[in-house]
């Protein structure tokens, strides 16, 4: 792990989402200070409930990202469906429409992988639960950049392919039974 | 951090591309340049953007081949039904009051959009008084417009999207199928022009009635946006319509005065009077 203090978090999840966020975001204190981004793979028709349905359960803030918007403090972000989130190297967030990535818009390498690029080292990743390899190319760019890689212990998880992808491609990230990542997460931006 | 190294070397490769042949991606969102074009290096072969550079400063083949990476976009016909639901229920019935009318689609990419509302006019009856304009800076994406043949395995969605939009016919009427692709019937692009418009260089080239330019400025900054809108306000009749992507918004630019919100949830503005 680096020594840097982290300036952002940025979480992917896929099947099984919901519940294992639900166990992650509204166990963090108002007082989180860190920005954190949030890729969920959903169909790109669907109606973007994520931010409203967290923002009832959260105690920070809770918001769907809109392009250029900056970062703020102690505010979660998810991609709208349809759309890849990424960061700028001036802590502003992206929205674009190019083409989906491991059949996914939006896609947690792209989050991941500009993240690093804007964040290196200050960065913390998490990969949860999922069926699919997304995040696992992403992971690894934030650990080469020397930022703290997360995944989600596979045994716990709903589904496991996700983190056993992400552990192959980056094998010392941290494993972390899903109901403590909160707290290691509260650790790690105090 | 990204590499410091490399940060140098992109904008170089920009420098380049833009001081040898002009097309201008300096100001676009760099994230999404970066991966754009990272992903050209590696696909390309090329070791380092040093080397990509050089590749296209000495040899103008390159040019093709970068701006096909760069200008990538990826869309569907009647992409977001709700919004071709409302350009049909509440600017159609404003349209019908013009004796002619000249739409434009800017950054018509590989032509989903503008085949949408072809058929759109069509089904209302305003084809016949409508002349398209359909603009993009890559001549592949033109000529991919032009052709108006997409894979079939994209067509279940093309269909379920113009219906849910309220067409009020079948999408199988506008096209035949032959070997796993649709073509879509060249009726559709007679009242079409087809031309070369970048909206960071070029200037207005025609007064219109409405102006579709979706998911083209989530890619600009915000300088960049802030020049396009200019240009699409001055592009406008007074009363005239701008239909923007679901998460663009006029709201950070100079010129959001000029525009009121029309149909605020699908971002369709219309040009106030000066």
């Amino acid at each position: 792990m680096s020594g840097d203090r982290p300036r952002a978090v940025v979480i992917g999840a896929s099947a099984g989402a919901i519940q294992a966020l639900t166990e992650i975001l509204p166990a963090l204190s108002a007082e989180f200070a860190l920005p954190i981004l949030v890729v969920v793979h959903v169909p790109a028709d669907r109606e973007n409930i994520l931010a409203p349905l967290f923002e009832k359960k959260c105690r920070l803030a809770v918001r769907e990202a809109e392009d250029k918007e900056p970062a703020e403090p102690g505010t979660v972000y998810f991609a709208p469906s349809g759309y890849h989130l990424l960061v700028e190297s001036d802590g502003t967030l992206s929205l674009s429409s190019d083409e989906p990535v491991m059949h996914s818009r939006p896609a947690i390498d792209v989050l991941f992988e500009s993240a690093a690029d804007a964040f290196g080292p200050a960065l913390v990743g998490v990969v949860l639960t999922g069926a699919n390899a997304d995040g696992a190319a992403g992971l690894k760019a934030i650990a080469d950049a020397g930022g703290t890689a997360v995944v989600e212990d596979p045994a716990g998880a709903y589904a496991d392919a996700m983190p056993l992808a992400a552990l192959r491609l980056c094998p010392d990230a941290r494993v972390i039974k899903r109901g403590e990542i909160a707290e290691f997460l509260m650790r790690l931006a105090a | 951090m990204s590499d410091v190294i490399e940060d140098i070397e992109i904008r170089l490769l920009l420098e380049a591309l833009h001081q040898r042949y002009h097309y201008d991606f300096r100001h676009y969102a760099q994230a999404s340049v970066r991966r754009r074009l990272r992903q050209a290096r590696h696909q390309l072969g090329f070791a380092n953007f040093s080397a990509m550079q050089e590749a296209l400063l000495h040899d103008e083949a390159m040019l093709p081949r970068l701006l096909g990476y760069l200008t990538v976009q990826v869309s569907e016909m009647f992409r977001d039904p709700s919004y071709f639901r409302a350009i049909r229920e509440k600017v159609v019935p404003h349209l019908r009051t013009y004796p002619s009318l000249k739409v434009w689609i800017a950054g018509c990419s590989g032509g989903e959009e503008l085949y949408s509302y072809a058929i759109l006019f069509r089904e209302e009856g305003l084809e016949e008084r409508t002349l398209f304009y359909a603009t993009d800076i890559s001549q592949d994406a033109l000529e991919t417009a032009g052709r108006g043949i997409y894979a079939l395995d994209r067509i279940a969605r093309f269909t379920e999207n113009h219906r849910a939009s309220g067409g009020k016919s079948s999408l199988s009427d506008y096209y035949t199928t032959a070997y796993g692709a649709a073509a879509f019937d060249k009726s559709l692009r007679e009242r079409v022009v087809f031309s070369d418009h970048s909206l960071v260089t070029d200037a207005v080239f025609a007064e219109m009635q409405l102006i579709s330019c979706r998911n083209v400025m989530i890619y600009f900054d915000r300088m960049l946006q802030d020049r396009a809108i200019g240009l699409f306000k001055d592009s406008l009749v007074r009363g005239g319509f701008l239909g923007l992507g679901s998460k663009e918004s006029i709201r950070f630019s100079g010129h959001a005065g000029a525009f009121g919100d029309f149909v605020r949830a699908e971002k369709i503005y219309q040009r106030r009077d000066p």
